[in-house]
């Protein structure tokens, strides 16, 4: 069989299969913050009219969904796969939104790179004739997070100056090989993120953590593919907030890719202000989905953007492991983006 | 790591030394004197308050030494408790940290949100089974020190 793959470790994908829509709904903080033009809707309601967070992140979720396969034209019968995720135990936000639309559904968990992780492989699957259109989801919620991985939210502890705020969003992307339909950007590359722990064990900095996986990826995927971060117009990571994205600047300034910090950014820092009280920035799977979605879709159907490298990254760590002593391991998945030609 | 007696190599130590050297330098640190500063004021006002209500108890109340400082850890806990209730004591403790910990305050607020948060999961194994999450550390360790302390207490009556 034939290997679409260059390099060690990066997949090409000839067909270039196309993101035809993308859906982003956010909270209201995210609302408040600069990119709030750019979402399909801005819920005032942290519960989302619902009786608890759990199911206020679910509800973004479909809410995410519903609104990419109508911004595609597509009903939910036509979709052959949802690949989904989001932080929360046994990923329920993504069970519980995908139960309502009755779509095969694909399962995914990569902490917050799950928008990556979501998009890569339905690129792979669709670009291989295996999907027509896949349904690419992830979620977070602010409360959600905070009670499954710190304390209640009324909980007056103080945050230190390297957390990051969870971001409180869903975003939906509908990648698909029928070309019969509009290609906002098409896929041309993945690389898939290999785990990389440099022994960080703060579970209140994880910008460090995931930093070191975010340069190994870029690393292995500019060696693969012969670019350098010249060819791209935007190189644009997760949600490595503050310290992560100057970690990683100066990890890849040492091995000799440095990167333009006019053409690289962070999704955790696009989505607030420091005005904000948020600390290092924006954080999980809601941030680079929401971000990806609303914002990047947005400048590629506009034509500012020509070819994007969308990296999250994603800090794999459970409040037990934390607890037992074990550091953070970090993962960072790449899939490049080219506007249609 | 699934290997107990395994230790980093040297080579693989130092790279792990390094960029625990390069985090540090590029993490914001907590602004210490900022941070001492609104402590003690917060701290220092909620103790005001509390001593307010100790002489209020003496004077206008009619109470006992011993049940007027009782009424001001009550009024403090009760005030606590409204105040996460209405969803302002998070900022408070954000604001001043330990300041607004040390009182009694910071026990209201740990018994009182976790109440708050847990009731979706049922008053069984929901609120009865988390109430004490954050307070349950302080309830066993504080106990456990004073019971020691008591029992030393006992044999050498200093």
């Amino acid at each position: 069989m034939a290997l679409h793959r260059i390099g060690r470790s990066t997949i090409l994908l000839p067909g270039r299969p196309r993101i035809a829509a993308g859906a982003a709904i956010a909270g209201k903080k995210e609302g408040e913050g600069p990119l709030r033009s750019d979402f399909d809707a801005i819920i005032e309601d942290d519960l989302f009219g619902e009786e608890s967070w759990e199911k206020a992140e679910s509800r973004f979720q479909y809410a995410a969904a519903d609104a990419c396969l109508k911004k595609a034209g597509l009903t939910p019968e036509q979709i052959d796969a949802a690949l989904g995720g989001d932080l929360l135990n046994q990923i329920m936000a993504a069970s519980m939104a995908v139960r309502e639309l009755h779509i095969p559904f694909l399962g995914l968990y990569g902490a917050c790179s799950t928008m990556a992780e979501s998009l890569c492989i339905a690129a792979m699957l669709v670009d291989g004739g295996y999907l027509r259109h896949a349904l690419c989801t992830a979620s977070s919620h602010f409360c959600s997070a905070e009670r499954q991985y710190r304390f209640p939210l009324e909980y007056g502890c103080q945050r230190p100056p390297t957390a990051q705020w969870t971001v409180t969003g869903a975003g939906a992307s509908l990648v698909t090989g029928d070309d019969r339909l509009p290609a906002l950007c098409r896929c041309t590359h993945v690389t898939i993120g290999r785990i990389v722990d440099m022994a960080v064990k703060d579970a209140n900095n994880m910008g460090a953590a995931m930093a070191p996986a975010a340069a190994d990826t870029l690393m292995r995927h500019m060696a693969d593919t012969g670019r350098t971060a010249a060819d791209y117009d935007l190189i644009i990571s997760g949600d490595l907030g503050r310290v992560g994205h100057d970690v990683l600047l100066a990890l890849m300034q040492e091995r000799g890719q440095p990167l333009d910090p006019a053409r690289y950014t962070d999704c955790g820092l696009e989505i607030f202000t420091p005005a904000q009280d948020v600390h290092c920035g924006g954080s999980g799977c809601g941030c680079s989905a929401v971000v990806f979605n609303g914002h990047i879709l947005r400048r590629f159907r506009e034509g500012s953007l020509r070819r994007v490298l969308f990296m999250a990254t994603g800090a794999l760590l459970s409040p037990t492991t934390s607890q037992q002593g074990e550091s953070i391991p970090g993962i960072a998945h790449a899939i490049a983006l080219e506007a249609d030609t | 790591m699934f290997d107990k007696n395994a230790r980093p190599s040297p080579r693989r130590q130092a790279q792990l030394d390094r960029y625990s050297r390069l985090v540090d330098r590029l993490s914001p640190k907590s602004p210490m004197a900022q941070g001492l500063l609104r402590a003690f004021w917060v701290g220092g006002a909620i103790c005001a308050l509390g001593q307010c209500f100790i002489e209020a108890g003496l004077h206008w109340l009619d109470m006992t030494p011993a049940s007027a400082s009782t009424f001001a850890s009550v009024m403090i806990v009760l005030l606590t408790a409204l105040l996460t209730g209405v969803g302002v004591f998070d900022r408070i403790g954000q604001y001043a940290g330990a300041g607004a910990f040390v009182p009694i305050s910071g026990f209201a607020n740990a018994m009182v949100s976790p109440a708050m948060e847990f009731t979706r999961e049922g008053l069984v194994l929901g609120l009865g089974a988390k109430l004490f999450t954050i307070a349950g550390p302080v309830l066993v360790w504080g106990t456990s020190a004073s019971v020691i302390v008591g029992i030393l207490y006992a044999i050498f009556r200093w």
